[in-house]
């Protein structure tokens, strides 16, 4: 999985800015991922966290700064971008599987038709995934038929069938009923034991707090604060990011800003041993 | 101060819920009989009106003489039975094609690389020709006007021009429909299959078109109709299909009931399809209701 040493990162994000029309939702955006790391972006709705994923995965094309993946300039123009999107999972808020496949298909459409693997042997690789996160049986399901945390866990899925080598995850929880927050909230926990590297947008701070080795926050489309997740999430240094935890605390009644695992939000109380061994 | 007294057990045994659940509930029978007693009634009321106004019209002998002759219907069967076998032929033959150019010409349109600019400038073109432009009149054209040229190599035949003019009109809306079928899948799911890696050309083909194609469905049905019957226009430049053969057969006895012939034969090979649209529109509608539930 591994091409670059632990000092140089594998995803770097240098001096970025993003433009709709006139309208700039992302200033000079600088940040550094290293392998195996989690770094969670935080921020009220609308400062730019999708656009940040979105161009990451050459989704949107960037307006100034650059964008490398294990040193290579993927934003340079020259990349073939369909190769580039191989190796950058990214998964939805709102799941966007293929309602017209069945999840065994939409899991195998791009290992076989972007990567040019045997059907027979991208069946096989996507059972044993499915098994991996007990899905075994939902196969031959059609999306329709799945809850929606079992939906967003296919989506996630489908993404690692391709092996990517860093995982953006756009507020994968926010289209859920809560009772099905805890079912994909443990499988990032389980992608970032096994070491899978990964840039998630969230609202869940509690979860943040306990899986995200550094916190950025987005705020109008800049990073204003960076740093370790605990301190960060509890120990804010800059006003806007004080203010804006505090609003997001006080609508949630429990507090990251508390050291033990108790104070953390019920749905994923189950999955602390992913989060110590990782 | 007494006790309150449990209310008795209503719970029903599970053979008694078993039995329920086969039933549709009281209110639902008693519902259902009268809505079949009052759609008996009215169609009685209005059937029985219109039956009445029109046999006492003083006009209704003759009119079934000239239109519901049963000697005719039975004489002229044969004929326009035989054209008819045209109209369908040109069908065939037209469907097929219209179906393939429609879809060509739609994805044509949903293209954004700047590379294909002028296949795109070509099929916005083409679409607002011949969508505008009445069937007739294409049909006219092409018709008089094709063989008129005396290209070499190319048909003459009325038939071949009448089949061309009507693939090219059906075409250009065959292909809107697809194209609304095409915009009404979410950006999402192309912005999904991107990210998988997936060329947009695969995007398109694995992930949007089918979708696409299913919702459009129903209205391309509605079209199968359309051009079952746009088949009898060519008669205007000579093939003789079941109108024309039809219209030859009033001519020569002075009877019209050949027309309901024609009319018949053309109402009966669309019911069926009518039929499968309505269906169709149907489950998708449950689909949706179901969905929206979920
Ligand atoms: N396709 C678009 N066209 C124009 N403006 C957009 C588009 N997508 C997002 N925006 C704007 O960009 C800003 C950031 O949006 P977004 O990245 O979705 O924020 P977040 O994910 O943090 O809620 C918002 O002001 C939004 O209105
Ligand atoms: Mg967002």
């Amino acid at each position: 999985m591994s091409t670059g040493t632990n000092s140089t990162p594998l995803l770097l994000i240098e001096g970025l800015y993003k433009a709709y029309d006139r309208h700039l939702v992302l200033k000079n955006i600088n940040l550094a991922v290293r392998e195996h790391e989690v770094i969670c972006l935080i921020g009220a709705s609308g400062c730019g966290k999708s656009t940040l994923l979105r161009c990451i995965n050459l989704l949107e094309e960037i307006n100034a700064g650059a964008i490398y993946l294990g040193g290579e300039a993927i934003t340079s123009g020259q990349v073939d971008a369909d190769r580039i999107r191989q190796r950058i999972g990214l998964i939805f808020q709102s799941f966007n599987l293929f309602p017209h496949m069945s999840v065994l298909e939409n899991i195998t459409l791009a290992p076989v038709k972007a990567l040019g693997i045997s059907r027979r042997e991208a069946e096989t690789e996507a059972r044993t995934l499915l098994e991996r996160f007990g899905l075994e049986e939902k196969a031959g399901e059609y999306p329709d038929r799945l809850s929606g945390g079992q939906q967003q866990r296919v989506a996630i899925i489908r993404a690692l069938a391709l092996k990517p080598r860093v995982l953006l995850l756009d507020e994968v929880t926010s289209a859920l009923d809560p009772e099905m927050v805890g079912e994909v909230l443990t499988i990032i926990a389980e992608l970032k034991a096994l070491g899978m590297t990964m840039l998630l947008a969230t609202h869940q701070m509690g979860f943040a707090y306990q899986i995200a080795d550094r916190v950025a926050f987005l705020d109008a489309g800049a990073i204003v604060e960076e740093g370790p997740a605990k301190r960060v999430l509890s120990q804010p240094e800059h006003p806007r990011t004080r203010q804006f935890l505090q609003q997001v605390l006080a609508a949630s009644p429990l507090s990251p800003a508390a050291t033990d695992d108790r104070a953390l939000p019920v749905e994923f109380a189950g999955m602390a041993p992913f989060a110590e061994r990782g | 101060m007494t006790a309150p007294t449990a209310p008795p057990s209503r719970e029903l045994s599970p053979e008694q819920v078993q039995a329920l659940l086969r039933r549709p509930p009281l209110w639902r029978q008693r519902e259902l009989q009268r809505s079949v007693a009052i759609a008996l009634l009215s169609t009685l009321v209005v059937f029985g009106v219109l039956g009445y106004v029109i046999s006492r019209s003083t006009g209704w002998r003759d009119v079934q003489r000239a239109f519901l002759s049963p000697s005719d219907f039975v004489a002229s069967f044969p004929m326009v039975w035989d054209g008819f076998l045209l109209n369908v032929r040109i069908f065939l033959i037209a469907e097929p094609v219209i179906l393939a150019l429609g879809l060509l010409l739609a994805v044509v349109r949903s293209t954004r690389s700047p590379v294909l600019f002028p296949a795109r400038a070509a099929a916005v073109v083409y679409v607002d020709i011949f969508r505008g432009a009445p069937a007739l009149l294409v049909i006219l054209t092409l018709g008089f006007g094709m063989p008129a040229l005396r290209i070499e190599g190319l048909p003459n035949s009325a038939i071949f021009w009448g089949t061309m003019a009507i693939i090219l009109s059906s075409s250009a809306y065959q292909a809107e429909t697809f194209r609304a079928g095409i915009e009404s899948v979410h950006a999402s799911q192309r912005a999904a299959a991107r990210s998988l890696g997936l060329s947009n050309t695969q995007a398109m083909r694995y992930v949007v078109l089918p979708q696409a194609i299913r919702r459009v469905i129903p209205p391309t049905l509605s079209g199968f109709v359309g051009l079952q019957k746009e088949t009898a226009l060519v008669s205007v430049i000579g093939p003789l299909e079941a109108t024309r053969q039809a219209q030859i057969y009033a001519g020569m006895t002075f009877n019209f009931t050949s027309y309901v012939v024609a009319g018949v034969l053309f109402i009966a090979i669309t019911i069926p399809l009518a039929r499968l649209t309505d269906y169709l529109l149907q489950r998708t509608a449950q689909r949706r209701e179901i969905g929206g539930a979920v």
